[in-house]
Parts: C-alpha cells; structure tokens; sequence
C-alpha cells in the first residue's frame, strides 16, 4: 500500500498543532514531582504557575509558549513503502505551513540567518531521514524553541577525558545556561560518533519521556548522576533557585573514533514538545 | 520582600522603591521589543529621529506574540530571553526606559547604567505564555509591522504578575551565592 502525501500533509499539520497546544503527561508529572520536592515558595510558586499554564493551553487552545519553535521533524522511512502523490519534503513542509497558520502558532523562522527575513508561514523544517526496515514511515514533530536551542553547546574531547570529562561539559553547559533555556530544562546528551552524529544524538535525546532512563544499565547510571549534580547546582525553576535545574538527563551514544570523544548537550526547555504518529 | 501593584508610566522613585525578590503586579501600557526592533531603535536614537514612543518613564517588554485568534486579543505572549538585548539597552535607558521585563541574566554594563539612571529589570515567567496572554487588555502594533511577530506592539495589561530580578541598586536575585 502506498503512502499518500496528503496523509503526511495532514499529519505534520496535526501534530505541529498537538505538540504546541498540550503539554505531554510526563512533563506534567515532572512538574508535579518536582513541586512536591522543592521547599522554596518561589520555586513552588512558579511550577504552579507552569502547571496552570498548561490547564489554561489546553483549555483556550492557546500555545503552551509562544516560542512554538522551528520545526524539526525526523522521518523513519521503511524502505519498501512507496510514497505517492508528490515528494516527502515538500509534503513536510506543507505540512508545517498548515499547521502553523491553522493552529495560530507563531511564525518565527528567516529566510536567510544573515538577511534574516521572516518567510511568514515557518516553512522550512529541519528534516532529519533515516531509512529503516519494513514498510511503514514513522514521522515525529518536535517544535524546537531557540530560548534553550542557544545554550546548546557541543565538545570535542580527548579519548582519555572519559565519564568524568562528559560529566564535566553537561554541568558546565547547564551552569552557564542559567536561567535563560527557562528551566527545569530536559538535557539531551549526545556521546560519540561525529561532530555532527554527537549533536544529532542530543536532539534525539530530548524524544526520550521523562522518567524513563537509557536502557543501558552504565549511561542509565550517568544520567542518573548527572541529574543530582545539576539539580545541586540551585539553578531552579526559571533560576530563582531551588531543588529543580532539570527534570530529566537523556544520554544517546554511538561509536567514535580512536583520537575522540565528542559530547554534544542539547538543552530543552520546560515545554519540550513532541507528537509521533506511523503511516501504513 | 513585598507585593506591590505599579501602574505605568513609571517614576524614577516609585522604580527606586522596589528591591530585588519583590512581586509586582504591573498594569497599563507596555512596549514590545525584540531583537531587531531594539537595533532600529538605537539606530534611530543615533541619527535623531523621533522614536515610534516616547522612552521616558515606560516599560519594554521582550516578547513576539503568537498571532490572536479571532475575537481574541492577542496569542500566547511570553518573555524571550534578555541577554540578546544588552548591546542596546544602555542607550535605551540613558534616553528614559525605566523598566525592562525578560527573562534571563543580564551583563554588567546595562546593571550599571540601571543604577546609573534609577531603572529595574522585572522577570515574567518564561514558557507562561497562556497565562500571561489573558493578563494582557489590549494590542495593538505601532511600529515595524514589517517584523511581524519582532513589530513594536503597544499592550495594554492588567495585573501581569512579575518579580523584580534586578533592582535599581544593582542587587541580582540570580547571583544568590
């Protein structure tokens, strides 16, 4: 059976606007975790603000953030399905058109970053592809703020640095955020591979709920670690101190060089968003 | 600390009586500005030409709205991040700005020139957007259209909930240490 590019179309459309007008049930259950934890009032105070938010979102059909992101969208291909009716990427980016002009989300994507003209309908996406066994094609939309996306930071370290110096460059990256990504952030980790693999990685980390850790038992460990450091840190919610700097620490590895040890660290906001849906 | 309720334009005194923690509920007409806008309005201030509003006394928000629904006002309207308009804020607030509101440090040099001039840095809750959104009356853009969401939008609020970050002294709720 082919795909049509209608459905993906539509479904780019509908998830652009799902992702940026409902907060996700494990973000929620972050907060509410966190807000049990904390002991500061002000840090209370705002995670209550930041749960009626999301009520008040869901409710008025308002964006949760009015940074409703660029869109990034990562396909997962099946490499025997057959795409009818127009190509993949064009279909995305109408995709996103639509759902940003239908769902009254703001536009916030220019032409040319030294130019830097709005082209008024957030078009277009970064697109990742990855093709994949079967038939089927897995498409994800994650709107993706630039408060958090700045204080991104990658690193290429020596072999020898080890866990220790990726530890190292995930608190440094966090401490010099601060208050800017609006915390509790979700920090995507990405180890190893390429330059660009490491980074790639980290935004793929961000996917990941929260409270669910790496399925291998050694990084599971760091992110567990990394998480206490950084909650240690007094950052806070909205860095007005306080118990909460993160909600989540999401570590993706692959294989690298001999000479190296990149480490990328994406930073996610406290609306880090995201809708996945499967075409047949 | 304390909570107080301001209604712009703001005086120099009523700015120099708030001290960092305070909650504030901030009401009347505020600014808009991002990026780009705060480049023009520099840009204008130094070729001395009338600014689309008069600096002195208000209030500059850093937000770009998501567009309104029908019979809605304005979409969801959060703060962005202050730090991206530090290079031109000295020069904004030596012409009469007397409070910003962001979210997010700022560099030494706008601290300085806010103690030098008697000004304040109130921090909105940044990702709050829906929230903030029905605290704000009215919008209406009244400069740059051409920026689209970055456009100067003259907003009219009632009791939007802020805390002061930096106060007119230089003391910094972020610098806690």
């Amino acid at each position: 059976m082919a795909i049509h590019v209608d459905q993906i179309k539509e479904a780019v459309a509908e998830m652009c606007i799902e992702a940026n007008l409902v907060l996700g049930e494990d973000i929620i259950q972050g907060y509410k975790q966190a807000l049990e934890r904390e002991t500061s009032s002000v840090a209370q105070e705002v995670l209550e603000i930041l749960l009626e938010n999301a009520e008040i979102a869901k409710k008025e059909q308002l964006p949760i953030c009015q940074d409703t992101g660029i869109a990034v969208v990562f396909v997962e291909l099946g490499q025997e399905a057959v795409i009818e009716g127009g190509d993949l990427v064009t279909a995305i980016n109408e995709g996103v058109a639509q759902g940003y002009e239908q769902g009254y989300l703001r536009k916030s994507v220019v032409s040319n970053p030294l130019q830097r003209e709005n082209t008024g309908d957030n078009t277009p996406a970064v697109i990742h592809t990855e093709l994949v066994p079967g038939a089927k094609l897995k498409l994800t939309v994650a709107p993706k703020g630039f408060g958090s996306e700045n204080m991104s930071q990658i690193k290429m370290l020596k072999p020898t640095a080890g866990a220790a110096g990726v530890k190292e460059v995930v608190i440094n990256t966090v401490q010099e955020a601060g208050a800017n990504p609006c915390p509790p952030i979700i920090v995507g980790v990405g180890i190893g591979g390429t330059f660009e693999k490491a980074a790639l990685l980290a935004k793929k980390s961000l996917l990941r709920p929260v409270g669910e850790l790496n399925n291998q038992p050694q990084l599971a460990e760091l992110e567990e670690e990394l998480l206490v450091e950084i909650n240690n840190l007094n950052i806070g919610p909205q860095g007005l101190g306080g118990l909460t700097t993160a909600l989540a620490v999401n570590i993706a590895s692959y294989p690298t060089h001999i000479a190296g040890l990149p480490v990328a660290v994406n930073i996610g906001c406290h609306v880090t968003r995201h809708q996945q849906r499967v075409l047949s | 600390m304390s909570e107080v309720s301001l209604e712009t334009p703001l005086t120099e005194e009523q700015v120099k009586s708030l001290a960092a923690g305070d909650k504030v509920l901030l009401s009347g007409t505020i600014y808009t500005a991002r990026d780009v806008a705060h480049s023009r309005l520099v840009d204008a201030l130094e070729a001395g030409e009338e600014l689309p509003f008069e600096l002195e006394g208000q209030v500059i928000y850093y937000a770009g709205p998501c567009p309104a629904r029908p019979g809605q006002v304005v979409g969801s309207a959060g703060p962005t991040t202050s730090y991206r308009m530090d290079p031109f804020t000295p020069q904004l607030l030596e012409s009469g700005l007397r409070a910003m509101i962001g979210k997010g440090d700022r560099d030494k040099q706008v601290v300085e020139t806010m103690q030098k001039t008697g000004a304040v840095y109130l921090g909105a809750v940044g990702g709050a957007a829906a929230l903030i959104a029905q605290r704000i009356k009215e919008a209406e853009v009244i400069a740059y259209a051409d920026l689209g969401t970055e456009a100067i939008r003259k907003l009219k609020v009632e009791d939007f909930p802020l805390i002061v970050v930096i106060d007119s002294q230089g003391n910094n709720l972020y610098n806690r240490d």
